[in-house]
């Protein structure tokens, strides 16, 4: 991929230590520009798909092997976001050069791009002969409910799981724990039971609902959907873990209903 | 060959022909690999005595943290029959042995200084005698008189206006750690019958005022050994023998610490490296049956308690400097052997699990000798040890370990010596922030007008010119270590003569190394300064004398702690500049110079005497502690800000580089597990780079505010947080210096 040494990806922020997104300890790369419009999002800044910095492969790569030394045998680089698949040809520049230095490489996506169709899918492919793992958030079972959460479909968010469920490709799934919105034990039961379709789910992860990025929808001057929404107590997290079975264990079969 | 019958079953013999600790550990340790699952909880006396000494504890700080103080008696080791924690309870005591007669009465001890020794007891609320005034005023002179006798004018002014600052010229230098092994493994006759050699041997012809100096230093260390075992003797042991199992080898060896700070009240009082010395003993016995793992971890755990218990009278200018009453008592575990052995012994995990058998507390200031290469097992245990207590440091065994050999101690808190055969000169700090002001201003305190550095030409420009400022401040530099270096001087000769540390050096080779511990304040703040004249645009705001009193930056700079290259190469070109300059003075008994970069709690009152700087740092604002960037200037997380200072050359800071780092356990890992194996990776990727030092707290800033708020909570009782150096209890701390440490950057991945 010579011809695409030049290509530039946009680059919200870098953080040099993280060890809650894949495996280990974890540079992780937030890239810019998403489409979904999830009302709890803690990253609004990152929408917008020309702000940040522009970095090519080997800028990026240069500066995540500095915490080489760090990473241990399970650390390696995540791309997160902003949506990861909508600079899908820098991506896969990015992931191809790190794995060539034998870096482990986890993407991060909201699923939102992904498609069937061509050329899309073919790019996809690429990007997965290069692609350790996939965190992928499904943020609602309920496509109505879905949209309201996030102003988009699950439809092809749900198939790309089954996509990389029929790869098999390592996913861990996540889901982001909102009271009142995407807590309830009905909607958690059919995600587990989604969850049990798949042949390729090594972890699932609860991720609370937290403000900590209110403020940065106040600084961008928009309002917050969620204003008066609390974190979730500690009791509906450890249900939502429970349900979905976080902690191993005894994973309902697939579904009978 | 000499053979003691309590060395039975003990292998080697140099270290019998020989004072030499070191290759009796390297024949005789057992290595251990395994984890943390033989471990005892404590038992039923650890209990009883561990209570009665919180109680102590909670009555100390209802009564402004000073229980009990000495006013009559003069501090020495027969000054007092025997103490105990509780005396119903005495026969409880694994180890035993306190500096007064009372559990936290703290000593009189006027020998650094009758002034000050007086001023801790007025300031708490006791009445100094008058008898003892006249004695120290009339008829014998201290340390602090002495000094003042010769200090130059130009030497006060700098000392006023903190330029210097710190020095200890009014207490204790401290730093000097006797190997109290010695006491344990040779007894004190076999001792005094080395010391009598080494006496003989400095008898020369033509001797002059040195050799008449070291003589009379040998004499004073004799009688030290003599009024040792008496001391002992006051609680019914005789240590002129060796010691026969380990509950005498832990007795001995306290005795041995006992007798340095019953005498001596340096601002460091350092225990050295003795978990591995006494794994020893530990092993021996459980192999002969006698001792089970309930009581060998009783053992550790009161002599831990013991070490809890130190304290000294103070006067309220030491605590501003040195907050929340510490007084280091740093004792090491783990390091690799020159074999490549490691070195952690089943004892290391004792040590360590002391702070879950008796809850976190800051001292013993426990340290680990991390490498890379230690056993994983272990290294997992103290990532656990620090996530759940925060009370514990690492310092780099791989780049101390080519210096110093595989038995150092830390001296205070984070200086490596060859234990028994080195002390250190402590010299506090040179203000090289309020250095670079002075260059600006031709060498005229903003704070006080007063003319402190000689008048060199002052920056005159409206903006501050790169190559204009550098000159100007090599120049100020170079006026600054002359005057620091000659100051240490003085202080070193008058200590050695008014407070000579006759105990402490009674257990350490005659023929002795000497470095001459310098070190540096406001290393960030100098560092982002500098990078700011160079790449943007530094306007001088003056005030109507010409001052200049504050700066605006226009445009981005580069700043420390970023793992940006351009700011870390001004770092340690600051480094290695001052360093050089250092080396070029004459220093006291030929000591070789070495430099730090740690400030202890002092970054705040160094931070009030130092004006506006042109990194945006304002007047009066704390320092960053250390070797730390500077608050708000990490912006690329921790790994980016560790690198930075891991880029800091160690070799040229020999004395110290201390970084210290708060991680919210969140941003740790999601489970225990995780965050154990991510921050042990921290670890790993940190001193594998060839960093020095690194004191990790886990905990958010919560829990910080809600302390602050409600110290009288019973969770707060003991909790500790790592900071420049040394650890303390958060509630100890003043207010001041507790919202500095919660305005420090706090490692949230959000």
């Amino acid at each position: 991929m010579t011809e695409q040494n030049n290509l530039k990806g946009y680059i919200h922020s870098l953080e040099s230590f993280g060890s809650v997104d894949g495996p280990g300890v974890r540079y992780i790369i937030f890239m810019s520009g998403c489409a979904m419009r999830c009302q709890f999002c803690h990253n609004p800044d990152t929408w917008n798909m020309q702000s940040g910095t522009q970095y090519t492969a080997d800028e990026l790569l240069k500066q995540a092997v500095k915490y080489r030394s760090y990473w241990g045998s399970k650390g390696g680089i995540t791309v997160s976001g902003g949506e990861p698949l909508l600079q899908i040809d820098f991506l896969t520049e990015l992931f191809q050069k790190a794995k060539a230095e034998g870096i482990h490489t986890t993407l991060d996506t909201s699923g939102n791009p992904f498609t069937r169709d061509e050329p899309f899918f073919s790019k996809f492919q690429e990007l997965m002969k290069y692609t350790d793992l996939v965190l992928l958030d499904i943020k609602h079972m309920d496509e109505k409910e879905h949209e309201v959460l996030t102003g988009c479909t699950n439809r092809n968010i749900l198939d790309l799981a089954v996509c990389l469920s029929d790869m098999g490709k390592p996913v861990w799934i996540r889901h982001v724990l909102v009271p009142g919105r995407s807590d309830n034990d009905e909607y958690l039961r059919k995600l587990d039971t989604f969850i049990g379709t798949l042949k390729n789910v090594e972890k699932v992860e609860v991720l609370p609902y937290h403000t900590l990025g209110v403020f940065k929808w106040k600084e961008l001057g928009m309002t917050y959907p969620l204003e008066g929404v609390e974190p979730p107590s500690q009791e509906r997290i450890k249900n939502a873990e429970e349900l979905l079975h976080v902690h191993g264990g005894g994973r309902q079969p697939e579904a009978s209903e | 060959m000499v053979q003691y019958e309590q060395w039975e079953g003990f292998r080697g013999r140099l270290w019998k022909d020989d004072i030499n600790v070191r290759d009796f550990i390297q024949n005789n340790y057992t290595p251990y690999d395994g984890d943390e699952s033989f471990l005892e909880d404590p038992t039923e006396a650890t209990d009883k005595l561990w209570g009665k000494l919180q109680e102590l504890q909670k009555e100390e700080r209802a009564k402004g943290g000073v229980l009990d103080m000495e006013t009559e008696i003069v501090s020495s080791l027969t000054a007092y029959g025997p103490g105990y924690i509780d005396e119903e309870m005495k026969d409880l005591e694994a180890v035993v042995g306190l500096q007064t007669d009372k559990p936290l009465k703290r000593a009189f001890m006027p020998y650094g200084g009758i002034k000050m020794a007086e001023q801790a007891c007025t300031t708490y609320g006791y009445q100094p005698s008058e008898k003892l005034h006249e004695i120290f005023t009339k008829y014998h002179k201290t340390h602090n008189q002495g000094i003042f006798d010769i200090y130059t004018p130009e030497m006060k002014k700098a000392r006023h206006n903190k330029i210097i600052t710190g020095l200890p010229d009014t207490y204790g230098r401290g730093r000097i750690v006797g190997d109290y092994r010695r006491v344990a493994l040779y007894g004190i006759d076999r001792l005094i019958e080395q010391k009598m050699v080494d006496y003989n041997e400095t008898e020369r012809h033509g001797m002059k005022g040195t050799d008449f100096r070291l003589r009379e230093e040998v004499a004073d260390q004799l009688k030290a050994l003599k009024d040792m075992k008496e001391m002992a003797a006051v609680y019914g042991f005789d240590i002129s023998r060796p010691a026969k199992d380990a509950k005498e080898a832990a007795q001995w060896l306290y005795f041995g610490y006992l007798a340095a700070i019953k005498t001596q009240n340096g601002a460091a009082m350092s225990v050295g490296r003795i978990s591995t010395f006494l794994d020893i003993y530990i092993q021996r016995d459980m192999e002969k049956g006698v001792l089970t793992e309930a009581k060998a971890q009783e053992l550790i755990d009161h002599m831990v308690m013991k070490f809890r218990m130190v304290k000294f009278a103070r006067v309220p200018s030491y605590n501003e400097l040195f907050s929340g009453d510490p007084v280091w008592a740093t004792l090491e575990v783990a390091g690799l052997g020159q074999d490549g052995r490691s070195m952690v012994t089943k004892n290391d995990y004792r040590f360590l699990h002391t702070l879950e058998n008796m809850g976190p507390s800051p001292e013993p200031n426990l340290t680990v000798l991390y490498s890379s290469r230690l056993p994983e097992a272990f290294k997992n245990y103290v990532s656990h040890i620090s996530i759940t207590t925060s009370s514990i440091q690492y310092e780099n065994d791989d780049v101390m370990r080519p210096v110093w050999g595989d038995d150092y101690s830390i001296c205070c808190c984070v200086s490596a010596t060859q234990t028994g055969k080195e002390i250190q000169f402590f010299g506090a700090r040179a203000n090289l922030a309020k250095c670079l002001l002075y260059a600006i201003n031709g060498g005229v305190d903003v704070k006080t007008r007063e003319q402190v550095a000689p008048a060199y030409k002052p920056v005159t420009t409206d903006y501050l010119d790169y190559d204009d400022v550098m000159d100007k401040y090599d120049k100020m530099m170079d006026w600054l270590s002359k005057l620091y270096v000659d100051t240490l001087n003085m202080i070193h000769y008058m200590h050695d003569k008014y407070y000579y540390e006759a105990a402490e050096m009674a257990l350490i080779d005659t023929d002795v190394r000497r470095t001459f511990a310098t070190g540096i304040a406001g290393f960030s703040h100098v560092v982002d300064s500098l990078s700011a004249v160079k790449y943007a645009k530094v306007k001088v705001i003056r005030d109507e004398t010409g001052m200049a009193v504050d700066y605006e930056t226009e445009g981005d700079f580069p700043r420390y702690g970023n793992d940006d290259d351009r700011a870390d190469d001004i770092a340690i070109w600051l480094l290695k500049t001052f360093m050089g300059k250092l080396k070029k003075c004459h220093t006291y008994r030929n000591s070789e110079p070495t430099t730090s970069i740690l400030t202890i709690t002092s970054n705040v009152v160094y931070g009030k005497a130092t004006g506006s700087m042109p990194d945006g740092r304002k007047a009066g604002e704390p320092l960053a502690p250390g070797a730390n960037p500077s608050y708000g200037a990490e912006k690329n997380g921790l790994l980016a800000s560790l690198n930075s200072v891991a880029k800091l050359p160690y070799e040229e800071a020999l004395d110290g580089i201390s970084n210290t780092q708060t991680i919210n356990p969140g941003a740790l890992g999601n489970d225990d597990a995780e965050r154990i194996e991510n921050l042990t990776r921290v670890l790993d990727g940190y001193f594998e780079q060839g960093a020095h030092h690194l004191n990790v707290n886990v905990f958010g800033k919560e829990k910080l505010i809600d302390a602050m708020e409600h110290p009288e909570k019973e969770e707060y009782a003991n909790f500790t947080i790592r900071v420049s150096g040394y650890a303390v209890k958060f509630i100890d701390l003043t207010r001041e210096q507790q919202m500095d440490v919660i305005s420090r950057t706090c490692h949230a991945d959000m």
